[in-house]
């Protein structure tokens, strides 16, 4: 028993021995800059309003990490307490709204990705004389349940804008990875593409394994050499696509929806084309922010209509700048 | 589980009863598999209750009760199947089969929703007999049968609303004839004394206390107990093991499909990449309330608990405006002491009776 736990002891350290050792004399967190603040603008008002934002985030993704970090800095700016929370099925989104309700909020952000089936909860908010605002997806149908204001892009003309980018470039065949099948603003987007440019086809991989979709769009590109273009709707699956493409020796060139730290990389190095940003971060912000312009001052924004995010587009002209706002986590 | 048959807290069976010392109140509760997870929810009901000044309030404990029947209707089924021994992986995605098939039908025939409804009953009924049928012809265990069933009932999902729709939802039928009285049979709401009631609630309720007369008061809980405590010698004393297990795995089919109907009509449209993972929601309210992962054992009761635990860890954890980023790490650890707990409970109970 005691050599066990002589061996044992020896084993940690020697553990604990080559992590330090290992330390790297270069890249990790000591590059990191301090941390960054949020927005100037201290609080304007006295009173401390309790917001709560519901969205259809599915966990561990960059861009609602992004949605969140622009709701939190806007809080932080306007003396909010935010209360944030996430449902990826459509009822148990519906049902988290209705948590909202009952927890006497006094404003309401949510997205409306699954519109008819979360729409009445946010109705029920709006009914109760809760302040509604609806971002990032149910452009067409948030006033139907009662939201005074729509942050967001459309998708549909996002999709379009891309289509338009890739004919320009000399696109022969494009084909559009759609990482979760059976999301509605996914779709759109590629239908948007197909719709600015016909010779567009869908591919659907597994989104949440990423090894998988490596391959599968590997198999697809060596299948098929008239591929020119491959657009992907997420940066994780744009960076997968490129290794994709180097696997199949192909020559088809990369775009993507969306942005992260290492596509506004590569957009730089120039591997990647392009991306279309919808600019989270300013969905969140503007979420919570004009939710307290609301509360504290009775506004409203976009003059009846939805006020768009989007479609921004990151490329060679301009990535300079946002590589830096990407790795602060707000573009 | 082979355990001998002194130590299995079945319900009294018809054979004369050896004489035994009488048994304290204490004792009888203790030897029922709902009573570790009584004790765990009563402590997380406490413990939100204190921590979540929301949760204290009667519109909470409504939406809390909802979120449990959410879980809580299929895992009755899921529970009574667990006590036969097997297991149904594709419970999950099989409640939106159900709603799919009961909104496309309807849809596309132009037919009342209660055509649809009642096609949907009947698909979802063959779907659970072949998941049966496969399991006792083949003898292949149910985990893998199931687990093809989930691919492919997620496949079809997808791929028939696609191909049926043009989309990936169906089309709203909140206009259909039909609707409205469908929709106060499953998704219906009224106030209670300042409260909504939702009926999901109700029916919950009720499918809880039928199974559990089931369980306790026919041949046929004899039955589910000894199927799944060992098929062998049920078989051997003229129990008809395969009708029985058939049998359960219908009744979850029936199970998901009473929920798919809830869904339908609750949200007008049903989108058709949902319902993945679901299946391990019901498996874990039957453990948590006393479901043994081997069969032979456990309770209706229980896994309503479960369900009920459940129901408040998921909002509980919202109300006290937790970080979510951390949910499924608070959610995990409540179950584990849950178990745990369950454990505990069960092994003092059995070491005061010897």
């Amino acid at each position: 028993m005691s050599t066990r736990k002589t061996m044992r002891t020896l084993a940690v350290a020697a553990a604990l021995g080559i992590a330090l050792a290992a330390c790297s004399s270069q890249g990790g967190a000591q590059q990191e800059q301090g941390g960054a603040g949020g927005p100037a603008g201290g609080n304007v008002g006295g009173e401390q309003f309790t917001i709560a934002m519901v969205t259809h985030e599915q966990p561990g993704d960059t861009f609602w990490d992004r949605i969140r970090a622009g709701a939190e800095d806007a809080a932080r700016a306007h003396n909010v307490d935010l209360k944030y929370s996430n449902g990826a099925q459509a009822p148990e989104q519906a049902t988290l709204v209705q948590n909202a309700i009952d927890s006497q909020v006094d404003g309401l952000a949510v997205t409306l990705a699954q519109v008819e089936q979360v729409g009445p909860a946010a109705k029920a908010a709006a009914d109760r004389g809760i302040p509604v605002v609806a971002f990032n997806a149910g452009k067409d149908d948030y006033q139907r349940f009662g939201a005074k204001m729509y942050f967001g892009s459309d998708e549909s003309l996002a999709g379009q804008a891309a289509g338009q980018r890739l004919a320009q470039d000399g696109a022969q065949k494009v084909i559009c990875v759609v990482q979760e099948q059976g999301h509605v603003a996914l779709e759109a987007r590629c239908a948007g593409v197909a719709a600015s440019f016909p010779n567009t086809e869908n591919l659907y991989v597994q989104g949440t394994d990423l090894p998988s979709v490596r391959s599968t769009i590997g198999a697809k590109l060596q299948e098929d050499p008239s591929i020119t273009h491959v657009i992907a709707l997420g940066a994780p699956f744009a960076l997968t696509a490129l290794e994709s493409v180097s696997d199949a020796g192909s020559q088809a060139k990369v775009a993507t929806f969306d942005l992260n730290v290492d596509a506004a990389k590569a957009i730089q190095e120039g591997t990647l084309m392009f991306a279309v940003d919808q600019q989270p971060y300013v969905q969140g912000y503007m979420a919570v922010a004009s939710l307290w312009l609301n509360l504290t001052n009775g506004n409203d924004m976009g003059g009846g209509g939805p006020v768009l995010t989007g479609p921004s587009f990151v490329d060679s002209t301009n990535v300079e700048q946002i590589v830096t706002y990407a790795q602060n986590n707000k573009r | 589980m082979s355990s001998p048959v002194a130590t299995q807290p079945s319900p009294p069976t018809p054979t004369t009863e050896v004489e035994r010392p009488k048994k304290s109140l204490l004792s009888t509760l203790l030897t029922r598999p709902e009573i570790g997870s009584f004790a765990a929810a009563i402590a997380i009901f406490i413990f939100f209750t204190v921590i979540a000044e929301p949760f204290r309030t009667l519109p909470a404990l409504s939406t809390v009760l909802y979120a449990s029947s959410s879980i809580g209707i299929v895992a009755v089924g899921v529970a009574l199947l667990m006590i036969g021994g097997e297991f149904d992986l594709s419970a999950g995605v099989s409640v939106v089969t159900g709603a799919l098939t009961a909104s496309m039908i309807s849809y596309q025939l132009n037919a009342n929703l209660w055509v649809g409804v009642l096609v949907s009953l009947v698909v979802m009924l063959a779907i659970g007999f072949v998941n049966g049928y496969l399991v006792v012809r083949t003898g292949i265990p149910s985990f893998l049968i199931t687990l093809s069933t989930f691919f492919m009932l997620t496949g079809i999902n997808l791929g028939v609303t696609k191909l049926v729709t043009g989309t990936v939802a169906t089309q709203n039928v909140a206009d259909m004839d039909g609707f409205a009285s469908a929709r106060a049979v499953f998704a219906s709401e009224f106030a209670l004394g300042g409260v909504t009631v939702r009926i999901t609630v109700l029916w919950w309720i009720f499918f809880v206390a039928l199974a559990t007369w089931i369980l306790l008061r026919t041949r046929l809980g004899n039955w589910i107990f000894a199927v799944g405590g060992n098929a062998a010698s049920a078989r051997a004393v003229g129990v008809p093991v395969n009708k029985v297990k058939i049998g359960l795995f219908m009744g979850v089919a029936f199970m998901c499909w009473f929920y798919g109907m809830h869904i339908l009509f609750s949200f007008n449209t049903v989108q058709s990449g949902q319902g993945v993972g679901n299946e391990f929601l019901y498996i874990i309210a039957a453990v948590v309330g006393g479901c043994l992962l081997t069969g032979g054992y456990g309770s209706a009761i229980g896994a309503a608990v479960g369900a009920f635990i459940f129901g408040m860890t998921t909002q509980g954890i919202v109300f006290a405006g937790w970080d979510p980023n951390w949910f499924k790490f608070f959610l995990g650890a409540m179950l584990l002491l849950a178990v745990i707990l369950n454990l505990y409970v069960k092994n003092y109970a059995l070491n005061r009776r010897s």
